[in-house]
């Protein structure tokens, strides 16, 4: 009992450090400015900016070495005054077109773009010749052998019919 | 009837590229600088804080750069195949020592042996980050006018160097 309550007030404590542990920046030396609009703007930024270590963490959650380097060059850039697009662009010609996450569309991405539309279009296009396809087939014709077995099962009574169906049932 | 066999063909086919996918190395990212101009730089040599060497130093000669740390462990792994290829003669090897402390560079390179003419000592990671350095070691073959011209990510193995490093640069 001793042990359960030790181990609630353990997770609460998580819980609790939870947002603490989120807030802290991953470096000392890594302090925000004073300018709220201006970290409103970093942080955008880095989050639209994926770190080249750790694959699916952006610049902004990481804390590899290389992402805190980044990070400052975000910052310098920044304070340089260029612009986001500039930023980027910095970014994307020594990393490469994986640090977006969200590609530019060009012809080496054309295919990441526009796939599922195409999938899309593809798909409602065959499932659309099918229905037409299916309401262009008349309704197929009895059979005289098949039509002789209908006859003989409307003409036959209720008991027969359950009699029927235990046989089906039996099979 | 042909037709009945669409769906395992589709599936096959998406097996197959499953196959492939799973062969690709997500950590080897295309490098963004093949063909281009290897960034300018001014550094400072790692023996010698005093004397600065930059990239227009090694103009007219093809090098070989080598991103290095004493904190890196792959390093130490692909430091044997480095010695190899210093003691061939055929290539100009050159350090970058990256995000190091000079001591501790220095100590490393007289307990391992120093495959390089000259190593370059990049303390902030600067020039790391205008090579697109994501991952060390990184090497990179730099041709006469100052392209970047291959680069390898991770530990240099001796097939690396004889089937991709070599050619590349006897092609220079």
């Amino acid at each position: 009992m001793k042990l359960r309550a030790a181990t609630l007030a353990f997770c609460f404590a998580l819980l609790a450090a939870g947002p603490y542990a989120h807030a802290q920046p991953a470096t000392p030396t890594e302090l925000p400015g004073d300018d709220p609009r201006f970290e409103q703007r970093f942080r955008e930024l880095t989050e639209e900016l994926r770190c080249v270590v750790c694959q699916n963490q952006s610049l902004a959650d990481s804390n590899a070495p290389l992402a805190s380097d980044l990070r400052r060059e975000v910052r310098e850039q920044m304070n340089r005054g260029l612009d986001d697009k500039q930023v980027v662009e910095y970014l994307v010609a020594r990393y490469g077109e994986f640090v977006r996450y969200r590609p530019a569309l060009n012809p080496l991405t054309a295919a990441l773009w526009g796939g599922p539309f195409l999938l899309l279009v593809l798909g409602a296009a065959v499932l659309l010749v099918r229905l037409r396809r299916r309401a262009q087939q008349p309704e197929a014709a009895l059979s005289a052998e098949e039509h002789a077995l209908a006859q003989q099962l409307l003409a036959a009574g209720p008991a027969d019919k359950a009699a029927g169906e235990t046989r089906e049932g039996g099979k | 009837m042909l037709r009945r066999y669409w769906p395992l063909a589709a599936f096959i086919v998406l097996l197959l590229m499953l196959a492939a996918g799973l062969r690709l190395n997500p950590r080897e990212l295309p490098s963004a600088l093949i063909d281009k101009p290897a960034p300018d730089f001014r550094l400072t040599l790692l023996d010698a804080p005093d004397r600065a060497m930059s990239r227009d130093d090694m103009a007219g000669q093809v090098w070989v750069l080598n991103v290095w740390a004493s904190w890196c462990v792959a390093c130490r792994q692909e430091h044997p195949v480095l010695l190899d290829l210093a003691r061939s003669g055929e290539v100009n090897l050159y350090g970058l020592n990256y995000k190091d402390e000079r001591p501790t560079a220095q100590g490393w390179l007289e307990r391992h042996g120093n495959p390089y003419r000259a190593s370059l000592f990049d303390g902030d990671g600067r020039l790391g980050i205008d090579l697109g350095v994501y991952g060390v070691p990184e090497t990179f073959v730099i041709d006469r006018q100052g392209r970047i011209r291959y680069k390898h990510v991770g530990p240099l193995t001796p097939e690396i160097v004889r089937e991709r490093l070599l050619p590349a640069v006897r092609a220079l």
